[in-house]
């Protein structure tokens, strides 16, 4: 099945957007693994890891919005 | 007393009716009984995948690792995210490969992807090393939190053995739709549970979350974070993301997937599972909370944190339910895992010597080994064999080790041959069950290293010489090959 140019592009980006999970998630323990500061009244590497549970939740939001596998005329 | 008693056998009756209900109106053929009839829209596969997070494991592993060891119990909630990305790309290949060909297990797929039984046969082996130990642990959780919960009332041999029954009787009847069904009660038994106990222990115990932090923190330093060696932050990193990759690779999670009506329900279900595991939080809260308030638990001894907790805080009444939400934990997982082991007998071991055998006939065979596998489950469980401790920790290093061959059989032109992804699975599975039983880390094999490097998850080394293994054999089995970095 030949690809359009642009539906080639979007897949690259949807894929591409996937893996900033993978490297935000440790980022933070791995620069800073100190107590302080709090977040979210939790220890500074736990509160990390918990917001980018729901960061990583929205970026697969997005990233199901752009991928052309979605889409309504999609199989 | 009688109440708590009274929830803990609710449960188990709750859980039998609704996994002998999940077949009604159906012809439980082997479609049926072993992936659903491909017809599960998002909500029974998200509960399907979702199990994995709420096994026995997590709701006494998870508090009892927050009470004894601190901030490495942190990597549990970081791998599982992770984990749900990969799955929007793998599952949906893995979903459509497999209702294209008509797959019901996981060695299924690896037997027509590589066109080799012999492969099929050795995925079986590595997995049911992998299934057996993971369901005597379930096992042995239902006993504790039946014992604990029941106030010692009800034996804890008793009680595997009638969750044993219990799974027994619905899996046989049922297959994965009794999982599917059975996992509605649990989950919302499990939400209620979690988060009322991860929110109400640390508020009235300490005034509140960060108060409770604050104060453990000023009693141990040091437990929130992470130890300057041994689980350290190169250990934390390492092991989610080895775990992320071999997550998907247990067979009862692979084999979930052939149960989806089509493939948009796992993109959909990779947005809402990450946010569904930030209620494993609410576990270490209660670890946690238990800290200062039940000290001095050592051992295996820490994955009681929880009940000492509640049995200290709260009436019998609410010390049954949540024994009736723990009974679920086991249950469920423990009915996915017994159905995944009876069909890879069934169909991929005793199937490869009687490959004339028809639907109905793999279906009879796999409802027979339902109770075997269970016996010998309750056998492992009531020995307390110790090295099955050992087993389980090999479990997920074996699973990971089909990570590679998977990857490869979905790229365009697989550049890797049947003979390499056997090589392969086989080399790294042998590394990782010799690394396990001699406890060896990098730092114990490789002394020399940076602390960073000796901190690494070992399972790195066997995931290393899979790769190895597997690019060598492929491109010497298949010489015109270029093999893939």
């Amino acid at each position: 099945m030949p690809r359009s140019r642009s539906s080639h592009q979007s897949h690259e980006n949807h894929s591409l957007a996937a893996v900033i999970p993978f490297i935000g998630m440790p980022a933070g323990p791995a620069v800073h693994n100190e107590i302080d500061p709090f977040i979210l009244g939790m220890p500074f590497p736990l509160g990390w890891i918990s917001v980018w549970v729901v960061l990583t939740a929205i970026i697969m939001a997005v990233v199901y919005l752009i991928d052309p596998a979605n889409r309504e005329d999609a199989p | 007393m009688t109440a708590a008693l009274a929830l803990i056998a609710l449960a188990a009756l709750a859980a039998l009716a609704l996994g002998l209900v999940a077949r009604a109106g159906r012809d439980m053929d082997l479609e049926q009984w072993a992936v659903g009839g491909r017809g599960f829209g998002w909500i029974l596969v998200f509960l399907l995948l979702a199990g994995e997070i709420y096994t026995t494991f997590t709701f006494l592993g998870a508090s009892g690792f927050s009470y004894g060891l601190g901030a490495p119990v942190y990597y549990i909630l970081a791998y599982g995210s992770l984990a749900y990305v990969i799955a929007y790309f793998l599952l949906p290949l893995v979903w459509s490969y497999g209702s294209q060909h008509g797959l019901h297990s996981q060695p299924d797929f690896f037997v027509r992807k590589y066109a080799s039984p012999s492969l099929g046969v050795l995925v079986s082996i590595v997995d049911l090393v992998a299934l057996i130990p993971y369901l005597v642990l379930q096992l042995t959780g239902l006993g504790i939190i039946v014992t604990a919960a029941g106030y010692g009332a009800i034996p804890k041999d008793a009680a595997i053995w009638i969750g044993a029954a219990i799974v027994t009787v619905y899996v046989i009847m049922s297959g994965i739709r009794g999982s599917a069904y059975t996992a509605v009660v649990k989950d919302i038994l499990i939400l209620v549970v979690v988060l009322f106990l991860g929110i109400y222990l640390p508020l009235h115990l300490y005034g509140g979350i960060g108060p409770m932090f604050e104060q453990i923190a000023a009693a141990k330093p040091g437990f929130l974070v992470f130890p300057a060696s041994g689980q350290s932050v190169a250990w934390f990193i390492s092991t989610v993301l080895l775990t992320a990759v071999g997550f998907f690779m247990w067979p009862q999670s692979f084999g979930a997937a052939y149960s989806a009506k089509d493939a948009r329900v796992f993109r959909r279900n990779a947005i809402i599972l990450p946010i569904y595991q930030l209620i494993l939080l609410f576990v270490f809260f209660v670890g946690f909370a238990a800290v200062l308030q039940v000290p001095g638990l050592k051992g295996a001894d820490t994955n009681l944190a929880l009940f000492k907790l509640a049995t200290q805080e709260f009436s019998p009444a609410v010390v049954g339910l949540i024994g009736a939400a723990g009974v679920f934990t086991a249950l469920v997982p423990g009915s996915l895992i017994a159905m995944t082991a009876a069909m890879l007998l069934s169909k991929n071991l005793i199937g490869v010597l009687r490959p004339e055998a028809t639907d109905a006939q793999t279906l009879a065979l796999a409802k027979w080994f339902v109770p075997v596998v269970m016996l010998v489950a309750v056998y492992f469980t009531l020995t307390g064999n110790t090295t099955i401790v050992t087993m389980l920790l090999v479990g997920y290093s074996f699973v990971t080790q089909l990570f590679p061959a998977v990857i490869a059989s979905l790229m365009p032109r697989n550049p890797m041959t049947p003979a390499g992804a056997f090589a392969g699975i086989l080399v790294g599975a042998v590394v990782a069950a010799v690394l396990s039983f001699t406890h060896a880390t990098i730092g114990s094999l490789f002394p020399a290293l940076p602390q960073a490097i000796r901190d690494l998850n070992v399972g790195i080394i066997a995931l290393v010489a899979n790769l190895v293994a597997m690019v060598v054999v492929s491109s010497v089995t298949r010489p015109r090959a270029i093999p893939a970095a």
